[in-house]
């Protein structure tokens, strides 16, 4: 929050350094994203490790992680195939990851004053850099696979002489965009949401500040607020799910080649 | 927009700790964890398969020494009632054969007594002759007086009583 009585809703996603690091001349400052980055990563950690009892009646714990890990290698047998199998644990990391980043970035830390949580997947500079990888393994996988023949991809089987260039053309832009459609998609998704739950709760502080229609303007506000948080909920869910599944579909073009 | 404004300051930073983070959960969870999961799962999965293909067999085994049961009953069966046909068509024909002895010698003890009783009657008849003789004889002189041989009497009563 910025000044008393004007509420920032994008204040939320800045990044404040919590310990200046340096590396040679890079800054790596461990900062509020980081933090939250180390977060989700211990909570991955401890859910993992709870499931990690390997019996072979499986307790609760163990049916939900054993759960996860099928929900993940399904999606990848169903939409790679067999062949799919190596890249199980990348789509794994990356839904797991994106997952917990999106639903810690929910968590309602603001109760506590000055604590604040913080959406580490509300910033492209991680969902691009995982959008990026993503890309990467499609290409090196595609490339090593197929050789240059992995050109092929961007004319599709059928496609009359005469349309080729064309086709080519459009095939070519869509591949390339697909980076930016996977990592700026999660990106404006968070941003949006956590956006408006701040709109709408600057709307109720400020409505009971105000007077006897400003209550009116509250409630309903509150009301709404309710319904926004459960949708990004899902969103958050949703999101994880989209980034992994495209992922997939893109290394199976790689893979498969048509 | 603080992921604008902010990002030559942090860029680098964030990239060094997702990095960091995303390289511990795909080696570390994603290649480390993950496959004992999944193996653990694979395991399971292979000894309810395997489990039920005993369970298959073992019923299979069931149906098929039930089936060699009823098929050692049913020839077990066949078998007695074989031997008590048998048994009761030796008795008929046994009876049949001692009936048959006991009837022929019924048979010869009747025929006996009636040869028995023949030859009493025929002696009886020939002891009646000389009677018979004797008796015309005497009508015969009483009716005329006159005297008749023995011998004429004897062949004459003959001649009527066989004639």
């Amino acid at each position: 929050m910025a000044e008393a009585g004007k509420i920032d809703p994008m204040h939320q996603f800045t990044v404040e350094p919590i310990v200046p690091l340096h590396l040679g001349p890079y800054d790596i400052s461990f900062t509020n994203s980081s933090l939250w980055l180390l977060i989700a990563l211990a909570l991955i950690t401890g859910f993992m490790m709870m499931g990690m009892k390997r019996q072979l009646v499986p307790g609760r714990w163990q049916m939900a992680v054993e759960g996860l890990t099928g929900f993940i290698d399904d999606m990848v047998k169903v939409n790679i195939g067999p062949e799919g199998k190596k890249f199980m644990p990348y789509i794994f990391s990356l839904f797991v990851f994106i997952l917990t980043a999106n639903l810690l970035g929910l968590f309602p830390l603001s109760i506590f004053p000055g604590a604040h949580q913080f959406t580490t997947t509300s910033h492209f500079s991680i969902t691009g850099v995982l959008a990026v990888l993503s890309f990467s393994i499609v290409l090196i996988v595609g490339f090593a696979r197929h050789g240059l023949h992995f050109f092929s991809l961007f004319v599709p089987h059928g496609t009359p002489k005469i349309m080729v260039p064309l086709i080519a053309g459009i095939e070519f832009i869509s591949f390339m965009v697909r980076p930016f459609s996977l990592g700026l998609r999660l990106f404006v998704a968070m941003i949006a949401g956590h956006i408006l739950m701040e709109v709408f709760g600057s709307f109720i502080v400020n409505g009971f500040n105000g007077g006897p229609l400003g209550w009116g303007v509250g409630a309903i506000s509150f009301l709404f607020i309710i319904g926004v948080t459960a949708l990004e909920l899902l969103v958050c869910a949703i999101q994880a799910y989209v980034f992994a599944l495209l992922t997939t579909l893109y290394l199976n073009d790689a893979v498969n080649l048509h | 927009m603080p992921q604008i404004n902010q990002l030559p300051d942090i860029f680098i930073s964030q990239l060094f700790w997702l990095a960091v983070v995303f390289g511990i959960i795909y080696f570390w969870i994603g290649r480390g964890l993950v496959p004992k999961i999944q193996s653990v799962v694979e395991d399971r999965d292979k000894k309810i398969a395997d489990d039920l293909a005993a369970a298959q067999r073992a019923r299979e085994q069931a149906e098929a020494s039930e089936e060699a049961y009823r098929e050692r009953i049913d020839a077990s069966r066949s078998e007695a009632m074989k031997v008590a046909q048998e048994a009761k068509h030796q008795a008929a024909l046994d009876t049949e054969k001692r009936l048959k002895a006991v009837d022929a010698k019924i048979g010869k003890k009747v025929a006996e007594a009636e040869g028995k009783i023949r030859t009493a009657a025929d002696a009886a008849r020939r002891e009646l002759e000389p009677v018979a003789a004797e008796a015309a004889s005497e009508l015969v002189s009483k009716l005329t007086g006159q005297k008749i041989s023995a011998k004429d009497a004897e062949t004459t009563v003959k001649a009527v009583l066989h004639g």
